[in-house]
């Protein structure tokens, strides 16, 4: 990958980064999310995972993001008037991240240089070299997914609906009496 | 070229990004927002890796990441909406009714 | 080099040129169509200084709708509502039109042109995955919609982007279904291997198109495409005698001619990809490299110069587009409205169980069958 290429990239993600986290509307916010993570899935393009690229643009920001955006409607979210918590809160809080930035790159910049257009073999990235390893090495993992993916979905349902006040049991009878007590004959 | 330890520095970055979110941010939606970017961060850096040896494994791994999000998104905002419905509020410093 | 990059930025903005004339050009069928379908007379009072009156060249309707409403709807004025989010106001049209465009980056208009010493695919862009590129950016899509329902401040323009979105996410899932069983048979994702792939001939006459191989993934995959621009019979989202104008009603002017070119270039989108997987795309029946095999006893070999078979080929894909094209406007002034739940039960209970079934019986039937197609 283009060495201009990445610093481009590289530069609009943590703007929208920084935009993910200084928003005060939520929206904006998602927006900004959004905008990283196509920006994400087009590093990986550049760095030849072609299949996972698309993937997370069709996952994350076609599907998990509507449904963030869904959510706050629902909620109705309106802009923030102060961000964040008090004034020592925000301090510690850059003062973290900064620290775990420090140190991951004393980590990152010392590992031996490793040029990211090192040959790799053909097909790689491509959709039959990714299905060949999840359904060999990796099958049970994938198995174990579509469980999850099942639990999650009965478990999202069952969280987010609503509970009626009075049980049904309860309605249905309150019902029955009702129509019985003005019973025509 | 780039080398892999410039991807590595970036998701460093998006990372560090992605916890001043959790920890300054106190709306719970953006909290989740942050995670999710932060999951990202790790993303990068696993295909970053898996780039550099030449292996496959870093992209199954993120494809595995990925699902696993996006079950954890749905679960965790079905989560926020039970909460807003008894709670009222999205903001985290009001959900104290285990403070002494 | 630069060469190459020539050659590309042409093809790139030879195939969107192509793209937006036929948006306009849609536009214009579909009033006088429109017109003819209801038996009526249509747009046809504007003329240039009242050249052709006599010839009756305004009842064509042209000026009014090529020329006079595209002046008229870029010079209203353009007003953003009270409290409404000025910036994602402004975004919302084109975050909806820039998605349904770039996907016509990976559409292949002909197999191969030899200009001198280059033979240049007429594929904007050579993607190995274009069928997942295809549904990675229509899903980008719902995003102008949703904001641009959401950043008008207004209830009739929430409630439509609400259902709009809910609606495109909806269909989507039977649309990614049906190109997946499409990809399964013919074992690949780029589009221009799988137009390709459509040459050749069964029984000796028969074009191998994919319509004779799915035909459950055609029904879905065009039932889908009107759901997801949201045309009649699924337009609810704009339905105009219920929530005004839904998610565009606080547009006007440019940015509402925005919108509704992104209807148009969604329908142009439906028609290709539908020519392209089920009607062998730039396939014209029975012309190959070298020229037309034709078939029968005597098998009469014409033989063709390259530039020749390209134009032929560029012409039928653009043929079979418009033909999809009409199919989309007669089913709009034919069919009455769903009803919003009609429409969600259609799609999560109709056509996702058809798009899985048929998903299920493909991938047995090309596991039995053993080779690829």
């Amino acid at each position: 990958m283009p060495l201009w290429l990445f610093i481009f990239l590289g530069v609009l993600a943590i703007i929208a980064a920084f935009g993910v986290i200084l928003q005060r509307s939520p929206v904006h916010c998602l927006l900004a999310l959004a905008f990283a993570l196509v920006d994400i899935g087009a590093l990986f393009i550049g760095l030849g995972a072609v299949t996972v690229g698309f993937l997370q643009i069709i996952i994350y920001v076609g599907a998990i993001m509507i449904l963030f955006l869904f959510v706050i409607w629902l909620l109705n979210l309106q802009a923030e008037t102060d961000l964040g918590g008090h004034l020592a809160l925000k301090f510690f809080g850059a003062i973290a991240a900064a620290a775990l930035v420090a140190e991951l790159f004393v980590m990152f910049l010392s590992a031996p240089a490793t040029d990211s257009s090192r040959a790799v073999p053909t097909g790689y990235g491509s959709i039959e070299s990714l299905a060949r390893v999840l359904f060999s090495d990796y099958l049970i993992a994938f198995e174990v997914t579509s469980l999850l993916l099942l639990a999650a979905v009965v478990g999202s349902v069952a969280l987010a609906r609503r509970m009626p006040s009075v049980s049904r049991t309860e309605r249905v009878t309150n019902e029955a009496s009702k129509n019985l007590g003005s019973a025509r004959p | 070229m780039t080398p892999i330890g410039y991807f590595m520095a970036l998701s460093a970055i998006l990372f560090a990004i992605g916890v001043a979110g959790v920890l300054v941010r106190r709306n719970v939606i953006v909290m989740f927002m942050s995670i999710e970017l932060m999951l990202n961060a790790v993303n990068l850096a696993f295909v970053a890796l898996g780039r550099s040896v030449g292996s496959m494994d870093g992209q199954v791994i993120v494809f595995f990441v990925m699902t696993v999000a996006a079950a954890e998104a749905a679960v965790g905002l079905a989560i926020i909406i039970a909460l807003f419905r008894n709670r009222e509020t999205v903001n985290v410093d009001e959900l104290n009714l285990l403070h002494w | 080099m630069t060469t190459e990059l020539l050659i590309g930025a042409i093809k790139a903005i030879v195939i969107l040129v192509l793209v937006l004339n036929l948006t306009a050009v849609l536009l214009w069928f579909e009033r006088k169509g429109s017109a003819l379908i209801q038996d009526r007379i249509g747009a046809n009072r504007a003329a240039i200084f009242g050249i052709g009156r006599r010839l009756g060249l305004p009842n064509l309707g042209l000026v009014n709708t090529l020329l006079a409403d595209s002046v008229k709807l870029f010079t209203k004025e353009d007003f953003v509502p009270e409290g409404a989010d000025r910036f994602l106001h402004g975004l919302a049209p084109f975050l909806a039109l820039f998605p349904v465009l770039v996907t016509f980056a990976v559409v292949p208009i002909g197999d191969v042109l030899k200009i001198g010493s280059h033979a240049i695919n007429l594929q904007a862009a050579d993607l190995n995955v274009s069928a997942l590129y295809v549904l990675a950016v229509l899903g980008v899509g719902v995003y102008g919609v949703a904001l641009g329902g959401w950043a008008s401040n207004s209830r009739w323009s929430l409630l439509g982007g609400i259902r709009a979105s809910a609606q495109m996410i909806s269909y989507e899932l039977a649309m990614g279904l049906a190109i997946i069983a499409v990809v399964i048979t013919y074992g690949t994702l780029d589009l221009q291997e799988i137009c390709k792939i459509q040459g050749g001939v069964w029984f000796g006459w028969l074009p191998r198109w994919g319509i004779l191989v799915q035909p459950v993934s055609f029904f879905l995959l065009l039932t889908a495409g009107m759901a997801e621009s949201k045309r009649v019979p699924f337009d609810l989202p704009e339905g105009e005698s219920e929530l005004v104008a839904g998610y565009f009603t606080e547009y006007s002017g440019g940015k509402q001619a925005v919108f509704m070119m992104t209807d148009f270039a969604e329908v142009v989108l439906t028609s290709v990809l539908v020519t392209l997987f089920f009607f062998g795309g730039w396939q014209v029946p029975w012309l190959y490299r070298e020229g037309f095999h034709f078939p029968g006893p005597h098998g009469a070999f014409l033989a063709l110069p390259n530039w020749t078979v390209a134009i032929l080929q560029i012409i039928a894909f653009w043929a079979k587009t418009v033909i999809f094209c009409c199919l989309q406007i007669l089913v709009r002034w034919t069919l009455p409205r769903f009803r919003y739940d009609q429409l969600m039960r259609f799609g999560w209970k109709g056509l996702v169980p058809l798009g899985l079934l048929n998903l299920v019986a493909t991938a047995f039937v090309v596991v039995a069958v053993g080779a690829k197609y």
